[in-house]
């Protein structure tokens, strides 16, 4: 038996796969696909927050019989159900006449034209007639309840975190007891994720199935969310992916929507219709980060010591639950912080308005609440008087310790790893005063925090996906089979390369494990009918648990070639494995069968979790980061820049350190935007900033250094020791940023963004306070 | 459909223009081509991109003044040494409109003719007291640029007349010339203030200055009190008087880019400044 040799292409750059087709625009997006015949959709939409839709009116001067037009009465007249299944099938497809609705950009029909211009003329002609009813356009408004939009206190859903205490009178006589107590409310804005690619979703129908091809992150939420509305059996919707321009979670959910639409226009025009957003309506109507208002009460005792936390955390879910419950427990799970800390209380609301729903964004709710609680953890240092940096290293989670849910830390731990970096990498502080290049006076100021990142899906979340994927061995075909190609490894999967680079990732994995070249592994499109469910592209899970599943089957598979080659005896030990996997295909396929494996993901042993409680392992592992940020805020226009951004990432393991760098820098700068200069302001519930003139994020000029220091605890149950990474650069950099415009200017900022607005506004008062004699330190 | 003329000259391109009022004038399309989805097509449209000669550079020494022809891009503004040399402050504006791609693509022209409140030259202009050159099937005019800009995206240009030059006087050697432009970010950002400045000093205080704001009323706007208030002072004493003059100059608004207090405050910092830079 030859041994093989080591995995050289665990933690090796190679380049993307797709990379090449991508640079050089050869790669098709779901616009740019061939598409003969097929008419073009459009939406027509409420614009009004919150009413009774009374009528649809059709314009009598437009020519109705040159377009399909489809209202909620084609859904439920081929026995479908209107709704968009998720997590409650609380959200239409379409707003039928009579029935309520609850956000300004509502889909109330649907045309389809063979140009996109009459498209457009069509939806233009059409006149929902709505009764207005009172609207509830923020959270604060919701929770007073004057209005009820979702039972009688408009709560889609709460939870309750309780550590060390079982009454709220322990909590407050733990409280009371502290010797400091540090109080502060923190709000966090709405945020657009701007994939450069807008949504898009194209179907037809033919062989009597659903075809529906677009661009999105989970083939099979689409799947099921069709099977619900068209009323349609498993294999009688496919759902294929296409090569998307990005997604942060902004794909996560609302694709479903769009596909739905795109459906019944097919449906009924008997033709392929395709439903490209425009930016403007894609920024308006799709799922934002979920605001949030946080009020967070930490008290330590006189050496410093946490006594007790206290958190509330509430979201504005918008209009429909979609994704805000799973979204809160995110946040609310990482609520306390990565801190030791003996008594916890969380308590979290997502509530209901009359917003668009807000939905999934990389952190998904953990950045909002680690804003609140890095701000926290910097007021204590300056209460104390104490070194930030040395705060967090003296109460930090180690191993051995135990969360705000009582999860004991045995493994992967990188805490003290990442905060060894950042203090490398910190040199020393910037000089407070300079000046700009322009001649402005210019205060500078440094910030640091500490964070975690719960990977993969939150408690038993994981064992209910039961996440799949296959490897099978494809011989060559045609041409190929003539040119003695070799056999090919396919890996099956749903999971979807949105541009994060898991299509290399995949490949590697599988290299790796079946000791070939990665040039024998093809990841193949996830289309529904060919890959099995391995769950949806989201919560840093797809190298952490599709890739370990991948690990596992191609391990599996090795094994079974190195068996059939060993019982065929002397003859076959020369043989490669590519040649094993030929003649053992082959065998197989005489018979009919595949060579292939399939494995079924098993979550690690010892993850309990409670879901009434709320208590046990919220995640099978955590990554661990610390960032540090100088920021310079100039006196004359209040414009933060940012200096410098260092971020130490424990990823356990960067299977591909480009792409996992590329990942931290891409999440910075999104974070960066966030804590700076990213909104979505929303005026009478409706996105008032809906383009890119004005609903901003980063360019490259707005791009700091980044510095970014990889730390590798390895995970024991991920592939070569790797956890999630897609999410855990967002959390931090928000409160970073505060802590150094604080550091700068000597005042608290606990709003996002930290516009030059308020900066202006914050110095205008701190020197009014003054009587105008101190201005900035 | 939209008709489509491509004049070879000038002289063809005002011939269009007579014939066809009605059609639309296309330089780099920057502008244009933003709002092509939201409104009808055009019946025509003339496009003078690449217009032989629309964007020449020259330097008329009898007049003593720099003529940018209309078609130039920000790119060969910013990149022209009698640019640089002579009206810096609009090489500085012209680094700062967009970036390298509308650089490269959006003229001067059309800056000038689309008359946004937000147009990065527009303040410049002022400042520098440039005039602009009209032409027309009529004939040639010249006219300040201060009377060019008659309200909110309105114009003195005639529906036959199209914009050929622009025309900078050559500052001075004891003009000290000040540019800021504050955006939403650091490049394609739309200005939330702007401000610019010709400011003569001599022995020591403000012999004359013209001061010039954008983005804080519905067009371009000079500030004659605080270029009053500043005459015979000393930079320091200059910059204090300009900060008071600001406040009673403007009025700006709150929109979804910025806030009319956060205007204000930035507007008066920067007067003050372009005067306290000089000592
Ligand atoms: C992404 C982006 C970023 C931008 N950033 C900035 C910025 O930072 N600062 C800024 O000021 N602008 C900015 N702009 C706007 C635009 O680029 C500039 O105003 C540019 O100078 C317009 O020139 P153009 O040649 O492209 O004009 P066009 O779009 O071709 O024309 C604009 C208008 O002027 C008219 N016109 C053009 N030339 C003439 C002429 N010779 N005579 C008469 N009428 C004429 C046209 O009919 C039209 O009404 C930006 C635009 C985009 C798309």
């Amino acid at each position: 038996m030859v041994q093989a040799p080591p995995a050289p292409w665990i933690g090796a750059s190679l380049p993307r796969v797709d990379g090449i087709s991508k640079v050089t625009g050869r790669a098709r997006y779901l616009d740019d696909l061939p598409a003969a015949g097929a008419w073009h959709g459009a939406t027509v939409r409420s614009d009004i927050a919150h009413g009774v839709l009374e009528a649809l009116d059709f314009d009598p001067a437009f020519d109705w019989s040159s377009v399909v037009v489809v209202t909620a009465a084609d859904i439920a007249a081929q026995g479908g159900h209107n709704v968009i299944r998720l997590i409650q099938d609380d959200q239409p497809a379409l707003v039928p006449v009579g029935g309520k609705v609850m956000h300004a950009h509502e889909p109330l029909a649907l045309v389809a034209a063979p140009s996109r211009a009459l498209a457009r003329a069509a939806a233009a002609a059409v006149r929902p007639r709505i009764q207005p009813l009172p609207a509830v356009l923020s959270a604060k408004d919701a929770l007073a309840g004057s209005v009820a939009l979702h039972g009688t206190d408009n709560v889609f859903k709460s939870f309750l975190i309780r550590k060390g205490h079982r009454e709220d009178a322990e909590l407050e006589r733990a409280l009371a007891s502290a010797a400091l107590v540090i109080e502060g409310e923190y709000t966090t804005s709405p945020q657009e994720q701007m994939y450069i690619e807008p949504q898009a979703m194209m179907s037809s129908w033919h062989d009597g199935r659903c075809h529906i091809v677009g661009s999105m992150q989970c083939p099979y939420y689409v799947h099921k969310a069709m099977k619900t509305l068209l009323a349609c059996k498993d294999d009688e919707v496919v759902i294929s992916q296409s090569v998307t321009g990005g997604g942060f979670g902004g794909k996560e959910e609302y694709p479903s929507m769009i596909a739905a639409h795109a459906a019944l226009l097919a449906r009924k025009a008997g033709r392929a219709v395709k439903l490209v957003y425009d930016r403007d309506e894609d920024i308006a109507a799709t799922t934002k980060r979920h605001p949030a208002w946080i009020r967070h009460r930490l008290g330590v005792d006189a050496s410093g010591e946490p006594v007790a936390i206290d958190v509330d955390v509430v979201m504005d879910g918008g209009a429909y639950l979609t994704l805000s419950q799973v979204v809160l427990s995110r946040g609310v799970l990482h609520a306390a912080g990565p801190y030791r800390c003996p008594v916890v209380r969380v308590r979290g609301r997502v509530v209901a308005t009359n917003h668009p729903p807000h939905g999934a964004f990389r952190g998904f709710g953990a950045p909002q609440t680690t804003f609140a609680y890095e701000r926290q953890m910097d007021k204590l240092a300056r209460a104390r008087g104490e070194d930030p940096l040395a705060l967090r290293k003296r109460l930090a989670l180690r191993s051995g310790d135990t969360t705000a849910t009582g999860q004991a830390l045995t493994f992967s731990v990188g805490t003290d790893a990442v905060l060894a970096a950042i203090e490398r990498a910190a040199g020393p502080p910037p000089q407070r005063a300079g000046r700009s290049l322009a001649g402005s006076p210019l205060r500078r100021g440094r910030g640091v925090c500490f964070y975690f990142h719960g990977a993969g899906f939150t408690g038993s979340g994981e064992a209910r996906l039961a996440g799949r994927a296959a490897v099978a061995v494809v011989l060559p075909s045609g041409a190929e089979a003539a040119s003695a190609a070799p056999v090919r490894f396919e890996v099956r999967s749903s999971s979807t390369d949105i541009g994060q680079g898991s299509i290399t990732m995949f490949s590697q994995i599988a290299a790796a494990s079946l000791g070939c070249d990665p040039q024998l592994v093809r990841v193949i499109d996830p289309t529904t009918d060919k890959v099995p469910d391995s769950g949806p592209t989201v919560a840093s899970r797809t190298c952490m648990v599709v890739g370990r599943v991948v690990e596992q089957a191609c391990r599996t598979l090795r094994g079974r070639l190195e068996a059939w080659r060993a019982a065929r005896g002397p003859a076959a030990e020369s043989l490669s494995l590519p040649e094993v996997a030929a003649a053992m295909a082959r065998e197989l396929a005489s018979d009919g069968k595949e060579l292939v494996e399939l494995v079924q993901y098993e979550p690690p042993p010892g993850i309990v979790w409670d879901d009434d409680s709320y208590t046990g392992s919220a995640y099978p592992v955590y990554g661990w980061a610390a960032c540090l940020v100088d920021v310079a805020v100039d006196l004359d226009t209040y414009e933060v820049s940012v200096l410098r951004c260092v971020q130490a990432v424990d990823v356990g393991k960067a299977i591909n350190p480009v792409i996992v760098r590329g990942q931290i820098e891409g999440g910075t700068l999104q974070a960066l935007g966030w804590a700076l200069i990213e909104n979505v302001i929303y005026k009478d519930g409706k996105v008032a900033n809906a383009n890119m003139t004005n609903c901003i994020v980063p360019t490259f000029a707005d791009a700091p250094e980044l510095e970014t220091v990889l730390v590798e605890e390895p995970y024991p149950y991920g592939p070569g020791g790797a956890k999630g990474v897609g999410e855990i650069p967002m959390d931090g950099p928000a409160a970073a940023v505060a802590n150094a415009v604080e550091d700068a200017l000597g005042c608290a900022f606990d709003s996002l963004p930290i516009s030059p607005e308020k900066i202006a506004t914050a110095l205008r008062q701190a020197s009014a306070r003054s009587d105008g004699k101190a201005g900035v330190p | 459909m939209t008709a489509y003329l491509r004049p070879r000259s000038l002289a063809e391109a005002v011939a269009a223009r007579a014939a066809e009022p009605g059609y639309l004038v296309l330089a780099g399309g920057t502008d244009l081509m933003v709002n092509a989805n939201h409104r009808p097509a055009p019946a025509g449209l003339i496009d003078l991109w690449r217009l032989p000669g629309a964007g020449e550079i020259s330097l008329d020494a009898e007049r003593g003044q720099l003529a940018i022809g209309a078609g130039a891009t920000w790119l060969q503004v910013q990149r022209h040494p009698l640019v640089v040399r002579h009206a810096a402050i609009l090489a500085a504006a012209a680094r700062e409109i967009g970036a390298l791609q509308i650089q490269a693509r959006g003229t001067i022209g059309g800056n000038v003719a689309n008359s946004s409140p937000v147009g990065d030259s527009l303040p410049v202009l002022l400042a520098l007291e440039a005039e602009l050159e009209l032409c027309s099937v009529r004939g040639t005019r010249r006219l300040p640029y201060r009377e060019f800009c008659t309200g909110y995206r309105t114009t003195a240009l005639g529906a036959d007349e199209l914009v050929s030059a622009v025309l900078v006087p050559v500052a001075a050697p004891a003009v000290r010339l000040f540019w800021r432009k504050v955006g939403t970010r650091r490049a394609q950002s739309i200005s939330k203030v702007m401000a610019a400045a010709a400011i003569h000093l001599e022995d020591g205080v403000v012999r004359r200055a013209t001061v010039a704001f954008g983005a804080v009323a519905d067009r371009p706007v000079r500030l004659a009190g605080v270029e009053a208030a500043v005459v015979g002072l000393a930079p320091a004493q200059a910059a204090e008087a300009a900060r008071a003059a600001v406040a009673g100059a403007i009025a700006p608004i709150s929109d979804v880019r910025s806030t009319s207090d956060y205007r204000l405050q930035v507007a008066e910092n920067l007067a003050a400044r372009m005067f306290s830079e000089l000592s």
